[in-house]
């Protein structure tokens, strides 16, 4: 098993006739995802190739979800049609829509989100995010699947990129799966969706739960570890370093006053129990620590 | 992207919001001139991105045009909070009957709108807030619904404004929502709403803002701050890089927000052995890396003439190590004797990173010097800079 994702999921991808819809598609199919349809408004009925594959193009999302059976989304459009596109997945009870694009405004998301949250029938993750991905499973988005294996840690980021150095440094040991919520201020699944997620998920032994600067949702995170999680934790916290009032690169990576610091996240988790690493290196040494100290008492 | 006060009002002025007559004025004589045309008291405010104005002694009422002068004169170039008040706004005074408090913010954890109203506005507000909670009210408002009538009658009531208020002030909320939603902002605040004697209701103060990811949809550009284009940051923006100028000496270029926060991160707890050496930026240049954007970001990061050190940290996922790394050596062919000025630390990890270190190890450049793990590449970014 895996969170979210599985080699069972069926993934349509929303905006595959576009350059970067298109170079990720060829990625998903090659990491072993069962991409079954492409959907871009006016193009339906075309198909498209990829190596031996040939998937079709649909114009509306409930289209492709009636003829092929999609069961995940993964969005690709440009900003200014991020709202219908995911609209769109939601309206056809997608049961997972992984938003992509960086960029949208903040508007549109806390509307998508109400929708999906009044339907009751999608997940939705992002925006602004890599995606997710089950090693030798299934990849929903554009996370490299070369710098991984399968095996029992699962692991939780806003960002992209420590996800993928946390993924490289403990490739020999392997993920149930990796989840990038995004780095915008308003996300659909948070830390505690993918926390909740893999204490449930037998194939999950540990979680690396990755944050940073920028509202309180590691501090909430913290409390809801506190209460429910059982298994191992370990933590990382980006920008400490960062001035208080500047966007550090993702949207929602900003110190407001004294609120959203890495040293107050750090001091949540610590609080909670969880080991934080002081580098990505030693976050994942934390880790290995951990799972041998598992081993040994087994 | 937060506006100043006069800016606020201009956008509160075409959405239909009450705001007092005047303008911005950067000089003492324009602020005298502003007063003549007004023909009333004014209030010369300073203008800063920044809250407490009026404990400051940034607020100053002027009766007449040579007192308004003055008034501008003493707040034009005032230090409030470490920010410096470049423009005053000079506006008709108006004699506030009662001051409330209306905001609507985005509620990141909640993940909606959220409304907050109280009765008892003016400059101690924080105060309120802490010792008395139940007179500011929260609520949450549904982002496809809105604000309407209904539901700012709702809002008055619930903050117990004076009934023959209440159908005024909830004029002024709708209207004050449609600022919100249709500039796409992410703030709006006003701070005294006032209610005169005569029962007008008007913005005295306005904080704003905006949803820079929004920028496509509206002309917002005329918004933006002229301070803010100054300098390196503004050198890197029209170089689209990601760029935040830092104060410390070793320059930080990667890919990835997370991974150069990081970064930034590592070479602080590094540079505590070396005396307190701190990263000089942040500068994301996210997935592609080809060569311009490379010499464009080390261009920007050499600069900075207290950078002493350079650190590239790239992790390699889509775009391989190796195609990075040829991207480097071509970033330092183009930027010739510029690039030999200070020492570049290149750290490579992740897909074909043997590759790209090999690459690295052939082009012999004299100043590069690579390290494999990001650690390690700190510290020695961090020695070089002390050196
Ligand atoms: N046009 C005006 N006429 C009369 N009084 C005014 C006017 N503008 C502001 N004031 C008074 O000055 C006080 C402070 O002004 P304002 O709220 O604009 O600045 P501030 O103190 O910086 O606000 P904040 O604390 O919200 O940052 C107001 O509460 C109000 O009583
Ligand atoms: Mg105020």
């Amino acid at each position: 098993m895996a969170v979210f994702l599985t080699k069972d999921s069926k993934v349509l991808v929303q905006g595959m006739t576009g350059a970067e819809g298109a170079r990720h598609t060829a990625r998903m199919l090659a990491a072993g995802t069962d991409v079954v349809a492409g959907v871009t408004p006016g193009k339906g009925g075309r198909t498209v190739d990829f190596g031996e594959r040939r998937l079709p193009v649909f114009d509306s999302v409930a289209a492709a979800v009636t003829q092929t059976g999609a069961d995940v989304s993964v969005v690709f459009v440009p900003p200014r049609f991020a709202r219908a596109a995911v609209e769109e997945a939601v309206d056809a009870a997608v049961g997972l829509c992984v938003v992509i694009t960086e960029g949208v405004p903040v508007h549109d998301t806390l509307r998508f989100w109400a929708r999906a949250q009044a339907a009751g029938t999608t997940r939705l993750i992002g925006p602004n995010c890599p995606g997710l991905i089950s090693p030798g499973q299934s990849s929903a988005g554009i996370i490299p699947a070369d710098i991984t294996s399968a095996g029992p840690i699962g692991l939780v980021s806003k960002s992209g990129t420590l996800t993928y150095q946390l993924m490289y440094e403990l490739r020999d040991v392997g993920f149930s799966t990796a989840v990038g919520i995004g780095g915008d201020p308003v996300i659909g699944t948070t830390h505690i969706d993918a926390l909740e997620a893999f204490q449930n998920d037998p194939d999950t032994e540990a979680i690396v739960m990755i944050g940073e600067i920028g509202g309180d949702a590691e501090e909430r995170a913290a409390a809801y570890i506190d209460k429910h999680v059982t298994k191992p934790v370990v933590g990382y916290v980006a920008g400490f370093t960062a001035p208080e009032g500047r966007t550090m690169g993702h949207a929602g990576a900003i110190v407001s006053g004294s609120t959203g610091t890495a040293r107050a996240k750090k001091d949540a988790l610590e609080k909670a129990g969880v080991r934080v690493g002081q580098t990505p290196s030693e976050t994942a040494r934390l880790m290995r620590e951990l799972l041998a100290g598992r081993a040994g008492t087994v | 992207m937060d506006l100043y006060e006069y800016q606020a009002k201009e956008l509160f002025a075409r959405h239909g919001v009450p705001v007092p007559r005047g303008r911005v004025a950067s000089t003492p004589e324009e602020a005298r001139s502003i007063a003549e045309e007004l023909r009333a008291p004014v209030v010369v405010k300073a203008q800063v991105k920044t809250g407490g104005r009026g404990k400051a002694g940034g607020i100053r009422p002027a009766p007449g045009p040579s007192s308004t002068e003055a008034e501008a004169r003493h707040v034009i170039g005032m230090d409030i909070k470490r920010h410096i008040a470049r423009t005053v706004l000079v506006e008709q005074a108006t004699v506030p009957f009662e001051e409330y408090y209306a905001a609507y913010l985005v509620d990141r954890a909640d993940r909606t709108f959220l409304a907050m109203v109280s009765a008892r506005g003016g400059m101690d507000i924080e105060e309120v807030a802490a010792t008395d909670p139940g007179a500011l009210v929260r609520m949450p408002i549904d982002p496809v619904r809105g604000v309407d009538r209904e539901i700012a009658l709702e809002l008055a009531a619930r903050a117990a404004l004076p009934e023959d208020v209440r159908e005024a002030v909830a004029g002024v909320l709708v209207r004050l929502w449609q600022v919100m939603v249709e500039e796409d902002a992410l703030l709006v605040e006003v701070n005294p709403l006032a209610c005169t004697a005569d029962g007008r209701v008007l913005a005295l103060d306005g904080k704003v803002t905006l949803d820079a990811g929004a920028g496509f949809r509206h002309d917002h550009e005329a918004l933006a701050d002229p301070a803010e284009g100054e300098g390196l940051e503004a050198v890197a923006r029209a170089r689209k890089l990601n760029y935040v100028k830092l104060d410390g000496e070793v320059g930080v270029i990667g890919n990835g927000a997370g991974l150069v926060m990081s970064t930034l991160d590592v070479v602080a707890y590094a540079g505590r052995g070396f005396g307190g050496v701190r990263p000089a930026n942040f500068l994301d240049i996210g997935g592609g890396a080809s060569a311009q954007v490379m010499a464009d970001a080390l261009d920007t990061v050499l600069a900075d003439p207290g950078v002493r050190s350079v650190l590239v940290n790239v992790f390699g996922g889509i775009t391989a190590c190796d195609a990075v790394a040829d991207g480097v050596v071509a970033a330092l062919r183009m930027l010739g004797e510029r690039g030999l000025s200070r020492p570049v630390v290149v750290r490579l990890d992740g897909n074909n990173a043997e590759a790209g270190r090999a690459i690295l190890a052939a082009a012999r450049h004299p100043r590069v010097r690579v390290v494999t793990t990001m650690d390690d590449a700190a510290e020695l970014a961090a020695r070089l800079a002390a050196a």
